[in-house]
């Protein structure tokens, strides 16, 4: 039984990419497109987690050749969560987009780009081959390259272009590695890498080449000391296109870590101890820069970057319950930083300011919207029972049974930032005396109609529902990240996925 | 450009280069040419048209806006890779032949299907491109 399903999320994107580019220049019939395709790709996601829960790992060879000649494809319990979380998110951006990106922006092809990027994220997570990953991360970052310009202000401009360079470093860095990889092993196949790579007797190029991968993926994934490029970047796009970046772009990036140092670089203790350094340095300085900063996008830029080091300290340290808390996090983390950048749109949308020490007393005159903000922030800085708490708890633990002190401070010194950061973003922005809208050149949030009210707020409800879940929901949730953290630490189930129940130590002599 | 020997060149060099591309995209599957350089020299036959007449000319003289051949060349692309799972079942981009050889052509699969959509979106691409740096030069 060959397994069609897998590859659907991808052929789905693409087809409603090209359907969408027939229809260029036509922004209503667009707008109707996007939604009801995202709708679907929910609907296709959700089937494939629900197979991949209920039959285990799917894998599926393109073109009929034999692994490791061909492409793989695998839908592993891992690769499963992101694709649906990433329609998830894909869906309420899409629905978020139809209100808030300009009718000139979609004119000029905002939608084929948003939902090339999306079919580019569900090929990353749902490739078994590296070049394919690379492939993919290809067709990401030119996506997210037009998205970043689209539009044309100054301002975009010269984030695009500190964007553009550093990821285009990153690609090559990350080309170079795979070129030195196939020289060393003769294969891409990642579960073939997976039993090539350890009994290769020169380890230092294979720590070489693992360095390679480190850095290539560190910038995507924007962490200590590769981060700059993104809050250089982030603040500027439009609101819908922070909200996709920032909740997925940089998490395509730590998923390739995970995958790569879970499967293909394991055992190695200096790799783990630098993941272990990086990812303090990280939350620290991404914490420090949230502290200073006023415009609400760039404190939540700052954000991803700190909290992007709580889940590469979750795999540093490498234990089942560390991957299973960072797991968790990386789950949290998406559908939260979706949210987030959408309420920075939407207080953008009520005040006409991003600055937070030009905003105030919002919860005086929109008490109801102001505790529906409350939860995507709440849950960012992990109040028990919301989404950000649970994941923090399994990390403290696995720091502390391993001893890693460093890494258990540095994370806990993360969430109180993120407390302090978004308490005092909380009493300037809700708290105070209000202030006269400033508006400038476009329909203020009060000015609309119900319908449009409503249209507008309805992504981030749908969001801010799916996190209550994930917090309420926990043990759900927690029992996917065990199932997970469960598969990783023990890989020989996906290599038997690609190769079937072949004898598995072929490489020996 | 005014010069008359170019002129007529570029008339007799347009069907000459089209049919030189499609010679390149036919024979891509083991020797060297396919979709995309074919793609590239057929933009070049009209590049070539658009430099002698004039752009005007040349948007009459392909009819449809360049841009068009985009959707279309993905369409064409994406149908042959699912063209294995909707007849025989077999995965995303298996090759489906037909079981005789055409004439002159040889073998013709969903692979050449594959092609003649990236050679549409070869054209598309660059004329788009070119024809709007031209635009607003």
């Amino acid at each position: 039984m060959i397994q069609h399903i897998i590859i659907l999320p991808i052929i789905n994107q693409l087809f409603i990419a090209v359907l969408l580019m027939f229809f260029y220049g036509r922004a209503k019939a667009q707008r109707f497109i996007t939604v009801v395709g995202s709708a679907l790709n929910l609907l296709i996601a959700a089937t494939l987690m629900h197979r991949v829960a209920s039959e285990g790992i799917i894998s599926m060879q393109a073109g009929n050749w034999d692994a490791p000649f061909g492409i793989t494809l695998i839908a592993d319990h891992l690769a499963a969560v992101l694709v649906l979380l990433t329609s998830i998110s894909g869906f309420a951006v899409s629905l978020f987009s139809v209100r808030t990106i300009h009718v000139k922006r979609v004119n000029f092809g905002f939608f084929p780009i948003f939902h090339f990027l999306l079919a580019g994220l569900n090929g990353a997570f749902l490739t078994g081959d590296l070049f394919n990953l690379y492939v993919w991360f290809e067709i990401m970052i030119i996506s997210s390259f037009v998205m970043i310009t689209l539009g044309g202000r100054k301002a975009q401009i010269e984030g695009a272009v500190k964007y553009f360079t550093l990821n285009i470093l990153a690609s090559v860095i990350f080309l170079t590695a795979i070129g030195v990889l196939y020289g060393i092993t003769g294969t891409l196949n990642m579960a073939d890498l997976a039993l090539k790579v350890p009994v290769i007797e020169n380890r230092g190029t294979v720590h070489v080449t693992a360095i390679l991968f480190l850095i290539g993926f560190g910038i995507k994934s924007a962490v200590f000391p590769l981060y700059f490029w993104l809050p250089a970047s982030y603040h500027t796009p439009p609101a819908a296109v922070s909200a996709i970046f920032g909740g997925l772009l940089t998490k395509v990036g730590v998923y390739a870590l995970i995958r790569v140092f879970t499967l293909i670089f394991i055992d190695d203790l200096f790799l783990e101890r630098m993941l272990l350094g990086i990812a303090v340095l990280t939350i620290i300085s991404g914490g420090m820069g949230a502290l200073i900063k006023n415009d609400i996008r760039k404190i939540f830029s700052y954000f991803i970057i700190c909290h992007i080091g709580f889940m590469i300290g979750g795999l540093g340290i490498m234990t089942q319950t560390a991957i299973a808390g960072a797991m968790f996090y990386l789950i949290h983390d998406i559908i939260v930083k979706t949210n987030i950048f959408m309420v920075a749109g939407l207080v953008k949308k009520l005040t006409g300011r991003q600055d937070t020490r030009l905003l105030g007393g919002l919860y005086s005159t929109h008490p109801l919207l102001s505790l529906l903000m409350m939860i995507p922030l709440f849950s960012l800085v992990g109040v028990p029972p919301l989404s950000g708490f649970w994941p923090k708890i399994w990390l403290f633990e696995a720091a502390l049974d391993g001893g890693f002190y460093f890494t258990f401070a540095a994370i806990l010194f993360g969430s109180f930032i993120t407390l302090f950061v978004v308490a005092k973003m909380w009493k300037r922005v809700f708290w105070g005396k209000p202030l006269k809208p400033d508006s400038l050149g476009f329909a203020l949030f009060d000015d609309e109609q119900p319908g449009a009210k409503f249209k507008f707020l309805l992504p981030i409800i749908l969001l801010s529902v799916v996190s209550l879940y994930i917090g309420l929901g926990a043990e759900h949730i927690g029992n996917l990240s065990q199932t997970v953290a469960g598969e990783l630490t023990n890989p020989q189930g996906y290599i038997e996925a690609v190769f079937g129940n072949v004898n598995l130590q072929p490489y020996e002599d | 450009m005014k010069s008359i020997i170019f002129k007529t060149a570029a008339e007799y060099l347009l069907p000459l280069l089209i049919l030189f591309s499609v010679f390149i995209l036919l024979r891509g599957h083991y020797l060297p040419g396919g979709g995309f350089v074919g793609g590239l020299i057929a933009s070049i036959a009209f590049v070539l048209y658009a430099f002698s007449h004039g752009l005007e000319n040349t948007r009459q003289l392909l009819r449809i806006h360049p841009g068009f051949l985009m959707p279309l060349g993905l369409t064409l692309s994406l149908m042959s890779g699912l063209s294995p799972v909707l007849i025989s079942g077999e995965p995303f981009m298996t090759g489906v032949w037909f079981p005789d050889p055409v004439p002159v052509i040889g073998s013709i699969g969903s692979a050449l299907i594959f092609d003649i959509g990236v050679y549409l979106v070869v054209v598309g691409v660059s004329l788009t491109i070119i024809f709007t740096i031209s635009e607003n030069a």
